[in-house]
């Protein structure tokens, strides 16, 4: 394939200079590879700009939710470019095309990657027809250090780097292999002179931009692969970080809604008298929902709650969680399904292995919710002709096509600005950001005043896109060593992309077939996506087998994967850290788990007992995690062990409910999440394999559920089939 | 209604309606935006505040309540030096990710130091009820650790 890809420079307006990087492309022998890079395109994957004042700025295409990724990036380019550490910070590149993520999209596409599901609302569009005008601005998928970090920002870094060189070669009159780089000052060797990067920035403004700038070997690096304190803590301790739900605007409005408790049902009548007169500015009525418009948003939410709206059901306000299980079961046993992976004939092993060697289950799961700590919320202004917008999205450009679609704007018509969020986990994407539909016409009707809309936590539980409530069956066939001879599974799947139903084992004869599934009850991208069925699937079936066989759990595991590989070395370390096979205090048992999610391996190993009032107890996880090499390790464990507490919690707690077509939790009330003091012990450690890095974000996620639910069955002989385990071990006592 | 009361060592007089939550009166009519709206209903203690010395949550507090006494919100924590013990913890140890309940868990931690400065496990874990959905809890643990053992 041929490729050329060149790096932008220009002065900044104070004196500075301001590199990027953009390609374009020629002629490609992979379709995909057309669709990603059109001719003429110009798609950028960071910014750097150094000022006179020796401040480096990175702007990153990647919004902060939390995962840390804004230093990480910010690294990265500091690496290359020889930085002060102690003069970067980063700012969020606005939700434009020129700053759309290149990276992302190949790194996808070259490196062999499906674009995971969570990336579904942008993937469309760039995949199909906007790739020439539109790109990636997407947090999600675990990408950010990965694509846009290591080819992007070091590269941006390391031609930054040289055009300082040469600016300095130049006012000296040295040659610029004589010049080292360190701290942002740029020395001579022989004379001892030296100049501030802040000194030489508008020359090196001025300098041609390096085509292919020489990046470090990783044995250079000195900042990458150390821990750093993050950019963003100091102002998360005092207050003073600012996210969405802060924002203030002269001027500003709020709004608070009620929303037809059935998803997809319509506002039929309402009647504004229940609302005080005094403070309220306005009722607005909208197709699904209800707004009042206050100059406070506490205001707002109590004319809201005043009112008695009327919606209706659209025919489903009979639904309920036993409607949700008849579904899925009609769908498994009827559906023809897709086959997704086939490999030998396993229909027919299976149809002619003898009973007793063939094992059989049917596994579920049920919606969760995201519950990231700060309720959804936007803030719009549609004024002199232009909607701008303020928020948290994961998808500052897809979120800019989703408001042109729903205002009728043009490009330049919408404007959008990228905020922190407080957690997001796949939420607010455009797929799900069913409240753009309610906050564009409000912010239309109130112009030209701006006007912010916040989820009441009770809104934000029953009108969330939660991971999906799924099933599926699978059926073994086991050889005469007790190894599976075949594999046959067919599962309900959400119409959306999946990349997590492969098995990681080596099966002869494998069929996967794959239903679409889907109710009224709206779904969405819940952290690590269709990875966190199926590796509960998948993980819990694969110990049904070496149970059914009379091995060791983790044993089985081993036989089926192959020497050398990154998962058996994963499933080794993970077995290793947890003394597996050593004795445990009575009533508990070990679980193990294995799984690959965005490019990195996880094997965990929980160690769970039941307690005496029948509920599980877990006492301590541990995780060997190869995502390839660490740019920033202290953060990478904390997202491993964030992910593991969020999984635990999902696991043992949460499940949302449907009651009369609704949603039935409103807040943590009625939907737990895990507490301080339920937190296990938790260990991980990491495995530098020199691979292709993978994701963070989310690979410690998926298997936590079917790491915890093994460790159950071995504590209790008795198996769960379904999530949450608190639930299904009541219903099992 | 004017309600008097100190917040972060300062006397305010606020005219507002005497039902509306401390929580809305710190953020919409004093903007001391640092105290969190999570749930409203006093489960998840994003909204933690100091009322007296005491933690409180201030989602579920009438303004009304409150009148003359004193409030202590996160942006009024640090001592002379700019930052309490425990915001550098937080920092030694690294303990936010997305930061959106973090006031509220540094108020309720500093209310348990004031009242307890050396806390077992077990008072750390019955005291710190807050909810994070990111997982931060074994930092906030070991941070809150840090601060008690340098007691």
């Amino acid at each position: 394939m041929k490729r050329r890809s060149f790096l932008i420079g220009a002065g900044a307006a104070t004196g500075g200079l301001v590199i990027g990087y953009r390609a374009w492309s020629h002629s490609f022998a992979a379709a995909a590879a057309r669709q990603v890079e059109g001719p003429g395109e110009h798609l950028l994957a960071g910014w750097i700009k150094i000022g006179p004042d020796d401040r480096v700025t990175v702007e990153v295409p990647h919004i902060d939710m939390g995962q840390g990724t804004h230093t990480a990036l910010a690294m990265m380019a500091a690496e290359e470019l020889d930085a002060d550490w102690s003069a970067v910070s980063t700012e969020r590149a606005p939700g434009e095309k020129s700053f759309a993520n290149r990276f992302l999209a190949r790194g996808w596409v070259m490196q062999g990657y499906d674009v995971p599901a969570y990336a579904d609302g942008v993937t469309d569009l760039v995949f199909t027809e906007a790739a020439r005008f539109i790109g990636l601005q997407i947090t999600g998928g675990s990408t950010a250090v990965r694509f846009t970090g290591r080819i992007g920002m070091r590269m941006v870094g390391a031609a930054a780097r040289q055009m300082l060189v040469e600016a300095a070669a130049e006012r000296w009159g040295v040659p610029a292999e004589r010049l080292t780089v360190r701290d942002g000052i740029v020395s001579d060797r022989q004379t001892g002179r030296q100049a501030r990067f802040g000194e030489l920035a508008e020359a090196a403004a001025g300098m041609s931009v390096p085509a292919s700038p020489r990046l470090k070997d990783p044995a250079e690096w000195r900042l990458v692969g150390t821990s750093p304190i993050r950019l963003d803590i100091p102002a998360k301790t005092n207050g003073t970080f600012g996210y969405g739900i802060d924002l203030d605007l002269p001027d500003l409005l709020h709004a608070a809604i009620r929303t037809a408790p059935v998803h997809g049902g319509r506002l039929v009548s309402v009647d504004p008298a229940p609302a005080p007169q005094s403070g309220v500015e306005r009722i607005i009525e909208l197709d699904d929902a209800v707004a009042v418009i206050a100059p406070s948003w506490w205001q707002a939410r109590r004319a809201a709650d005043l009112l008695e709206p009327q919606f209706s059901g659209e025919g489903k306000d009979g639904f309920a969680d036993a409607s949700v299980e008849t579904l899925q079961d009609e769908a498994l046993e009827t559906g023809e399904g897709t086959l997704l992976e086939e490999t030998g004939d396993a229909d027919s092993i299976l149809g002619q292995a003898p009973a007793g060697r063939i094992v059989q289950a049917r596994y579920r799961v049920s919606y969760l919710h995201h519950a990231a700590m700060e309720p959804v919320n936007a803030t719009a202004q549609f004024a002199d002709g232009t909607l701008t917008f303020w928020g948290g999205e994961q998808d500052a450009l897809g979120t800019k096509n989703l408001l042109m679609e729903i205002s009728g704007l043009s490009a330049r018509r919408v404007v959008v600005n990228a905020l922190p969020a407080g957690g997001s986990f796949g939420r607010r994407i455009p797929v799900s950001a069913d409240y753009l539909r309610r906050l564009v016409p409000i912010a239309m009707a109130m112009a030209p005043r701006p006007v912010k809309l916040i989820l009441s936590r009770e809104e934000e539980f029953t009108h969330g896109a939660y991971r999906p409530a799924l099933a599926t069956d699978i059926a073994a066939a086991l050889g005469p060593d007790g190894l599976p001879t075949a594999w046959s599974q067919r599962f309900l799947s959400a119409p959306t992309r999946n990349e997590a139903f492969h098995l990681p084992y080596t099966i002869p004869n494998q069929a996967l077939r794959s239903i679409d599934f889907a109710t009224h009850v709206q779904t969405g991208t819940w952290r690590a996506v269709a990875h966190t069925q199926h590796a509960f699937w998948t993980e819990s079936f694969m110990d049904e087998l070496a149970y059914a066989a009379g091995f060791d759990p983790f044993e089985y595991r081993r036989a089926l994967l192959p020497a050398g590989s990154r998962q058996l070395a994963v499933l080794e370390r993970a077995a290793a850290m947890a003394g597996w096979g050593e004795a445990l205090p009575g009533g508990r048992g070990r679980g193990i788990a294995l799984h690959e999610a965005y490019g990195t391996w996880v094997a965990q190993v929980v160690e769970a007992s039941l307690g005496n009032d029948g509920a599980p107890r877990v006492h301590r996880v541990v995780a060997a995690v190869d995502c390839g090499g660490l740019c920033h390790p202290d953060t990478a464990h904390q997202q491993v062990e964030g992910g593991i507490i969020m999984a635990l919690s999902a696991a043992l707690f949460e499940r949302i409910t449907i009651e009369n077509g609704a949603v039935r939790q409103r807040n943590f009330s009625d939907y737990r999440l895990m507490q301080l003091a339920e937190v296990p012990q938790i260990d991980v450690q990491f495995i530098e394999s020199g691979a292709a890095w993978g994701g963070l974000g989310e690979p410690g996620v998926p298997p936590v559920a079917p790491a915890l639910a093994n460790a159950l069955y071995a504590a209790t002989g008795r198996r769960a089939r379904d999530l949450p385990l608190a639930e299904a071990y009541a219903a099992m006592s | 209604m004017n309600i008097r009361l100190t917040i972060n060592g300062e006397p305010v007089a606020i005219d507002t309606d005497p039902d509306k939550p401390l929580l809305w009166v710190l953020r919409e009519d004093l903007k001391l935006i640092g105290t969190k709206y999570g749930c409203g209903i006093g489960a998840c203690g994003a909204c933690t505040v100091h009322v007296d010395g005491l933690a409180m949550r201030s989602c579920v507090l009438p303004v009304e309540a409150v009148a003359q006494t004193s409030v202590t919100t996160i942006e009024g924590l640090a001592d002379e030096a700019g930052r309490h013990a425990l915001q550098s913890a937080w920092i030694a140890n690294q303990v936010p990710q997305c930061g959106y309940c973090q006031s509220g868990m540094i108020m309720a931690a500093a209310a348990l130091l004031k009242d307890n400065p050396r806390p077992s496990d077990d008072e750390i874990d019955a005291a710190m009820t807050n909810l994070c959905r990111c997982g931060t809890y074994p930092r906030v643990r070991r941070a809150i650790r840090a601060v008690a053992d340098d007691a």
